[in-house]
């Protein structure tokens, strides 16, 4: 049965029915308890699953994934929420050096079945380091698997999916998303959790995005419409893998690209799509891979970061660049 | 005025000047005053082998016999002959880098023999008798040191987990794992090891943190080997390392890391404490490395011959060995039988290491993932290609 629920809920319904099949699942994290998580994401589960099971941490990230790791070997299979996306980097070093390849390091022997929650990215007014977008961090790091859902059903299902993994996901919630409501399906035999989806078929054009993004893509397609142009839309969700399939197929039908992440375009994952799919699809590229993302800048005051952020008429004109060649 | 405020304003005020100088004298010397006299430390056997009583410790190896005795000998023993071993293979090429455990044996056998079955180690890299204790073959410690792999061990086998070289990261998976063995229920202890160095990490900071909030079985046992690199102790902390754990809100004690029998009675103490759900201890074995670093440091660059000498004389293997002489625990067969074995596992493990094969190519790629990755996928397959393309011109 279908049930329409905030994209925040969904992540919330999707940890309690994990916590209820799972006794090795763990939550665990700052203020994740009594207070439910500072975005409610938590929301009573430490209410009924105890203290042992939602576990409310002392405010050190780099402890909160260090320990989280010592419990994954010990066989449980923590979720830890980082507060904010600017607030991992103390545990960077954990998670890199550590988290991404412990299993490597054991010739495989040693599995490391941790989340890492981040909600992510900006246009929530908020102050610094609460609005960074920095999956490109943890995408270029091997042993790392990268996931961003756009909606409810994804987040869902995608946070199933990653508490299953035997890999480590660092797992990106949109946070300006969390409020976003939309259909989730308990009972639905979810695709693979590193396919990307068409969300809009179109003929002209692909715009590729995922997690924040793909909801202003789509708006951005509706636009294009009314001035007669028929755009693909095209959501990854998943930055590590990234499916270049799904990418290049949809390309080489609609032979542009566009690429839109809020994260800073240099050395982000629209360049790694843009140089794969030049490198894939040459012969059918009408047009350079263009992208649309933040600046190579620290992140705005909140009352600019509208300036910053990626918005309808940046990406038409993306649009508009990529039409005229 | 207090002593304390003007030692914390004399080296702001003359910062860079001759004045500054004595400021900073002046506030080290009052550092010390402030921890009070000469740390605690416990101490079961002196330098001359000669047994102390000590009416805290003792208890935990009184039943101890003769055998065992001898037994923790061999240990040390055997452990100083394969690090021997392994520096000798680094200087002939064999392996590109050792980290010598060379006057430590005394806190590694002493604190792996206090470890039960069950319980589990999180070593750092420079572990080599905790290793020895726990049933790891020598052999596959030289792996990563010889570069064919990052580990070499199943750390499930021995319940001895990977060598950590980032500095301080495995006290918090220690402590996790312990936090896991609590929520079991089980009454195993979990201990981690580290050094003085690492004490200055946050890392460190943050295992005592989430062991003592949430009252993880785990022992932190800090080898004092006195250098970090070429960093001395007081470049790590103005208190003794022991006397941090105060702060945290769990008991920290100091014992003459070069005294087995001392190290493995305030192991076993900790260890207990840790079973029996009283949280986490931490214990600093105040030892010294007399080696190098590693085989790529040069420790004459920092330090004199003198203190190596001064330490020569704790030698943790001498003073036991006089020990058993004196009360006739040991006879000279036995030490005879012992030089043998010695030397047996000297070719042994060097020739383990010059048998060691170079890894598949196709292992770069092994691991990497446990789902598997489709990034992963792709380039294998072009490595492949690659590889084949040699193939098909006869060469490779």
């Amino acid at each position: 049965m279908a049930e329409k629920m905030a994209l925040a809920k969904a992540i919330n319904e999707s940890l309690r029915r994990a916590l209820e099949s799972d006794p090795k699942v763990l939550i665990m994290g700052e203020d994740v308890g009594k207070l439910g998580g500072v975005f409610r994401v938590t929301d009573g589960l430490q209410k009924d699953f105890g203290e042992s099971r939602v576990i409310d941490t002392p405010l050190a990230e780099s402890g909160i994934v260090g320990t989280a790791i010592g419990l994954a070997l010990r066989g449980y299979r923590p979720v830890v929420e980082i507060q904010f996306d600017g607030f991992v980097f103390p545990a960077y070093d954990q998670i890199v050096t550590q988290l991404a390849k412990m299993h490597a390091r054991s010739l495989g022997k040693v599995k490391l079945p941790v989340v890492v929650r981040i909600p992510y990215g900006g246009g929530i007014g908020a102050v610094e380091h609460h609005s960074e977008s920095p999956e490109s961090l943890f995408a270029h790091v091997a042993g790392l698997k990268v996931v961003s859902p756009s909606n409810a059903s994804d987040a869902y299902w995608m946070m199933q999916q990653a508490i299953q993994s035997d890999d480590p996901v660092i797992f990106f919630e949109p946070k300006r998303r969390y409020w976003d409501k939309g259909e989730v399906n308990a009972e639905a035999i979810p695709g693979p959790l590193h396919k990307a989806q068409v969300v809009r078929e179109g003929t002209d054009l692909t715009l590729a995005a995922y997690g924040p993004m793909v909801k202003l893509c789509r708006e951005v397609a509706d636009v294009a419409a009314e001035e007669g142009k028929n755009l693909e839309v095209l959501d990854l969700r998943s930055v590590s893998p990234i499916d270049f399939d799904s990418i290049q197929a949809s390309v080489e039908k609609t032979r542009r690209l566009v690429v839109v992440h809020e994260a800073p375009v240099f050395f982000g994952s629209g360049a790694e799509i843009a140089a794969r799919i030049t490198e894939r699809s040459f012969y059918h590229l009408e047009a350079p891979v263009l992208r649309v993302g933040g600046y190579h800048a620290p992140y705005p005051p909140a009352r600019l970061e509208e300036e910053y952020l990626p918005n309808l008429d940046r990406v038409l004109d993306a649009v508009d660049r990529s039409l005229a060649y | 005025m207090t002593v304390e405020s003007t030692a914390a304003r004399t080296p702001r005020r003359s910062a860079g000047s001759k004045a500054g100088t004595t400021g900073t004298k002046r506030t080290r010397t009052t550092a010390k005053k402030d921890a009070g006299a000469e740390p605690q430390l416990v101490q079961l056997l002196t330098p001359e082998g000669k047994r102390v009583k000590n009416a805290e410790y003792d208890k935990y190896v009184a039943g101890i016999t003769p055998e065992e005795l001898r037994g923790l000998y061999r240990d040390m023993v055997l452990t100083r002959r394969f690090d021997a071993e392994a520096t000798s293979l680094q200087r002939q090429g064999e392996l590109g880098l050792w980290a010598s455990l060379l006057g430590q044996e005394a806190a590694q056998i002493g604190s792996g023999r206090a470890t039960r079955e069950d319980d589990y180690v999180f070593p750092t890299y420079r572990e080599h008798g905790v290793a020895w204790c726990r049933g790891v073959d020598p052999a596959n410690l030289l792996g990563m040191f010889r570069g064919v792999n990052n580990g070499g061990w199943d750390p499930n086998s021995n319940n001895f987990q990977l060598y950590t070289i980032v500095i301080g990261s495995q006290t918090l998976h220690a402590t996790g794992y312990a936090m896991g063995v609590a929520k079991d229920g089980a009454d195993s202890a979990v201990i981690a090891y580290f050094g003085d160095g690492a004490s200055s990490q946050g890392d460190v900071a943050e295992s005592f943190t989430f062991s003592a909030v949430y009252n993880a079985p785990v022992v932190f046992f800090c080898q004092n080997n006195q250098w970090a690199i070429s960093e001395p102790t007081e470049k790590q902390s103005r208190v003794p390392i022991y006397q941090r754990a105060q702060g945290f809100g769990f008991p920290g004690v100091r014992v003459d890391g070069n005294d087995v029998l001392g190290v493995l009675a305030v192991t076993r103490w900790a260890l207990e404490r840790a079973r029996g759900g009283e949280g986490p201890t931490l214990v600093e074995a105040f030892t010294y490395r007399m080696g190098a670093h590693t085989t790529s440091d040069d420790p004459t660059r920092y330090r004199g011959d003198e203190e190596r000498q001064a330490w020569e004389a704790k030698d943790p293997i001498l003073r036991l060995r006089r020990y058993l002489e004196a009360s006739n625990h040991a006879d000279e067969g036995f030490f005879q039988e012992l030089e043998a074995e010695s030397e047996a596992l000297g070719k042994r493990v060097r020739e383990a290491v010059r048998a060691m094969p170079d890894p598949d190519r196709f292992a770069i790629f092994e691991n990497a993932y446990a789902d598997g990755h489709a990034l992963v996928d792709e380039e294998r397959a072009q490595f492949a290609a690659y590889q084949a393309s040699f193939a098909d011109e006869g060469g490779n």
